[in-house]
């Protein structure tokens, strides 16, 4: 096996998620609808307080989007697990670990990307200033990845089980948290003026130890989900 | 073996009771309230040290298949979750008198309650998966993920200068709690190591015994209890 062929299989397997979801063009709008909905849920339920609506803004579309990326990641490996393809990629000569990034990453490109891209907006809805929505945005391009990479830990662990639904939840939001508190610290700190490459840093480095450790665990629980 | 610990934990317990409970003197802030830190801190430590314990085994479990490991690792899971349930308990009833509040939202205090999570999802994890060496498995990769949580939980009180005190034991020049208060406290954090040893035992004698309960040194061993 030489590295490029190793390299086709990851831009393989991207492609072919990308293009299966685009043939299921409906599906991907339900995660955004969810995160929108949920969003929109918290002015009426905390009443239309306009400054008390700012300061909550960061916490609530973080959480907001931490919900709507778990709905997703059900679909992560549930298709490909029901008609066997998972089973042909654990027994393909490639690593395993790099097909499971590839799988993330068309996954992320299609749930977490779009959320990132909506959630200006709806800050803007929530009357955040132009610095603390740049902010917000820049944390959830690098955190919404960081969710997708450890949510598939949790996913492959509970891909062959046939109620795994709530479970997941369970296994997943622990796991989220130190992303959501980065994240929402920083969209805070930015809102108040202060800087928050510290946070911003702390959350690159998230990300790119999320990129080179969880596709390892990953693969050992899809070759125990499958065994 | 059992007897013996058994003994010992009494012993310890009766100790690090008195000790605690009637010796030590009463703290100059505090007054008596003090005294739950007998429970509090020693369970509050076991809840990490038996996370930990649970994800080595199941490494061990994991990389060498050594079905003992990952029959440590999981019989550990809810003895782990009663310490964590335990700190989280005594410490809010302390903190009533004390801070005035039953629950802060601070580092450590959510940090140890996501740690109580992660013993859930671990037992819940297990239960989900019928066949039980898979289960093993599955449960120690979970384990290993959730090993991150256990320094932050450790640091959350230096890292964020928060409500919850700093430590006042591992200072190595000089610790700053009165040597009347700490020795009590290091025998009960001993007494219950001892305890968790004892329980980890039982638990594990039960569920070796269920799980191999179609052999027929099981039947042997079953007849002469």
């Amino acid at each position: 096996m030489t590295d490029s062929s190793t390299l086709n299989a990851f831009v393989a397997i991207v492609r072919r998620d990308l293009l299966l979801a685009y043939r299921h063009r409906a599906e991907l709008i339900n995660p955004l609808a969810f995160f929108v909905l949920v969003v929109t849920l918290f002015p009426l339920g905390v009443g239309a307080d306009i400054a008390l609506l700012k300061r909550i803004a960061p916490g609530v579309i973080w959480v907001a989007a931490l919900l709507a990326s778990l709905l997703t990641m059900d679909s992560l490996f549930r298709s490909d697990f029901e008609d066997g393809s998972l089973e042909l990629m654990v027994m393909s000569p490639h690593p395993l670990s790099v097909l499971v990034l590839g799988k993330v990453t068309a996954h992320w490109l299609l749930s977490g990307a779009p959320l990132s891209l909506v959630a200006p907006l709806l800050a803007m809805m929530f009357n955040m200033d132009a610095e603390a929505i740049k902010i917000l945005l820049l944390t959830l391009l690098l955190g919404t990845p960081v969710l997708s990479l450890i949510g598939a830990i949790a996913v492959a662990l509970t891909v062959g089980l046939r109620k795994g639904g709530v479970l997941l939840a369970i296994l997943v939001l622990p796991l989220y948290v130190p992303v959501l508190i980065f994240a929402s610290n920083a969209v805070d700190a930015a809102m108040a003026g202060f800087p928050v490459s510290g946070q911003l840093y702390m959350m690159s480095a998230m990300l790119f130890l999320a990129i080179t450790l969880t596709p390892w665990p990953t693969a050992a629980a899809l070759k125990m989900s499958l065994s | 073996m059992l007897p013996w610990l058994t003994a010992l934990l009494i012993v310890l317990l009766a100790y690090g009771l008195y000790g605690g409970l009637v010796m030590a003197p009463a703290d100059y802030q505090q007054g008596d309230s003090f005294r739950i830190i007998y429970i509090h801190v020693p369970s509050a430590w076991m809840s990490l040290f038996v996370y930990v314990v649970m994800a080595i085994s199941g490494a061990i479990g994991l990389i060498w298949h050594i079905k003992l490991a990952e029959i440590v690792s999981i019989s550990s899971a809810s003895i782990g979750a009663a310490f964590t349930f335990l700190a989280l308990i005594t410490g809010s009833l302390w903190g009533k008198p004390m801070w005035g509040t039953w629950w802060v939202w601070d580092a450590r205090l959510t940090s140890e309650l996501i740690l109580l999570f992660l013993y859930l999802g671990v037992i819940g994890l297990y239960g989900a998966i019928e066949d039980k060496r898979t289960a093993a498995r599955a449960v120690a990769i979970l384990a290993l993920v959730g090993v991150v949580n256990i320094p932050i939980i450790h640091y959350s009180v230096e890292w964020w200068n928060t409500l919850h005190q700093g430590a006042t034991v591992t200072k190595f020049d000089k610790p700053s709690i009165h040597p009347d208060m700490l020795i009590p406290l290091l025998v009960m954090a001993v007494a219950f190591k001892v305890y968790y040893g004892i329980a980890l035992l039982m638990r594990c004698r039960n569920e070796l015994l269920q799980r191999e309960q179609n052999n027929r040194w099981v039947d042997e061993i079953l007849e002469k209890l």
